[in-house]
């Protein structure tokens, strides 16, 4: 990963329920500096002259809380704490609740270089938006060759060689009134440890797709803003390959077979691709057939549950008639 | 036309898995395979035929091949009803 610094931080493109409202105030050249860890402290202890095992490598939250005790460290004319808080490379020092430094510690942090920033949110609101904001940045990340869509609001990612017709059948997929995310590269996340998050690598990039014979197409200009989505949950991995002849392909899907993505286990289909096989319904249909299963209908288990019933009856009535 | 009988020798009969295993079987050789078991006949490449067939424990199937590997192709069949189908 690049160095994510103070200013990415400022300029995270974050919406709504994820905004984090923060400005900077002052220490415009601690800007640069890099965030290591994503995790956060409250200084209160520090402020109060105990520096053991302080976290000096997160991002220091000033609360309600330590805002007082910084106005009666001023009060007091104590500079000595934030003098020694300074000696320290913090990443960055937020205000919350539209809080703003005090005078003494303003001089400090310019002279020292460290980026004041200030953010309209209360303490707990925006530790827990920075949180997920930052463990969204440091969670293992990678890109992956491949086509992600949206098929009856499961994430499936559509992964092949080059020119087994992964875009032609997003096409026909977005035709049939599903949703494109990302089209030929998609940077897939890890969050939180147990799903897996893929959008597109470049935001001005996903939207487009490359259609042998046709070249760049706009999705969103031509299909309209509601056949695209910027991230989606990857739920199911379909692997489309040449026909192989001399390969046994799955025919009955009583075995769940899941394929490891950075830590994850997703599962997975290997489709065989051939000469008049409408791929984009098999998609759809294994789409669909995803959620049924999550649901808890297993439909190759149940069939053969019945199946096994079935041979059961049959066998005790000829039983029963050999007995006559 | 090449046809042989051959009992059902596993417990749970004929369901999927045993099945697909046949239908694979067959699928490997070129001569069109057909499964009969009393009046009723079913294409053995096809899954859903061969499970519908009702094949349970201890019934007497007929296993016809017509086409030219009509001999391998009963005798990997009439093989893999002997193995029990790898169950029990």
């Amino acid at each position: 990963m690049d160095k994510f610094t103070v200013l990415d931080l400022l300029q995270l493109d974050l919406k709504e329920h994820d905004a984090l409202d923060l400005k900077c105030i002052g220490g415009r050249p601690g800007l640069v500096r890099e965030i290591q860890v994503p995790e956060l402290n409250r200084p209160g202890l520090a402020l109060s002259g105990f520096f053991d095992s302080f976290a000096d490598k997160r991002l220091q939250i000033f609360g309600r809380g330590e805002h007082a005790y910084l106005q009666k460290l001023e009060k007091e004319s104590n500079h000595e704490a934030i003098k020694r808080l300074f000696s320290y490379n913090l990443p960055c020092c937020v205000f919350t609740n539209s809080l703003s430094p005090t005078h003494m510690f303003f001089e400090s942090a310019e002279e020292r270089g460290c980026s004041l920033l200030q953010s309209t949110l209360d303490s707990s609101e925006f530790s827990s938006r920075v949180m997920r904001a930052l463990s969204n940045i440091f969670s293992p990340k990678k890109n992956i060759h491949g086509v992600l869509v949206e098929v009856f609001g499961i994430g499936v990612l559509i992964m092949g060689e080059s020119g087994v017709g992964k875009s032609e059948m997003a096409l026909e997929l977005i035709e049939r009134g599903h949703r494109l995310v990302a089209d030929d590269s998609v940077e897939v996340r890890c969050v939180g440890g147990n799903f897996l998050m893929g959008k597109g690598v470049n935001i001005i990039a996903s939207h487009h797709m490359e259609i042998r014979g046709l070249g760049i197409i706009n999705v969103t200009h031509l299909f309209g803003v509601g056949a695209i989505r910027d991230k989606k949950q990857i739920q199911l991995v379909v692997q489309l390959e040449e026909w192989d002849s001399s390969k046994e392909y799955d025919r009955i899907g009583m075995e769940d077979s899941t394929i490891d993505i950075l830590g994850v286990n997703v599962p997975y289909l290997n489709i065989p691709v051939k000469p008049g096989r409408n791929i984009p319904i098999i998609i759809e249909t294994g789409a669909m057939n995803e959620r049924l299963k999550k649901l808890g209908y297993h439909s190759a288990k149940e069939f053969n549950r019945s199946i096994m019933n079935w041979l059961e009856t049959e066998r005790a009535r000829s039983l029963h008639f050999e007995n006559i | 036309m090449k046809e042989q009988s051959v009992i059902v020798q596993n417990r749970a009969g004929i369901h999927a898995r045993p099945a697909a295993l046949l239908v694979q079987t067959a699928g490997n050789f070129k001569s069109s395979v057909y499964l009969e078991k009393g009046s009723e006949k079913v294409n053995g490449k096809s899954i859903m035929g061969v499970i519908t067939l009702g094949a349970v424990f201890n019934t007497e199937i007929t296993i016809i091949a017509e086409g030219a590997d009509e001999e391998a192709a009963v005798e990997a069949l009439v093989n893999l009803f002997n193995s029990k189908f790898q169950e029990d």
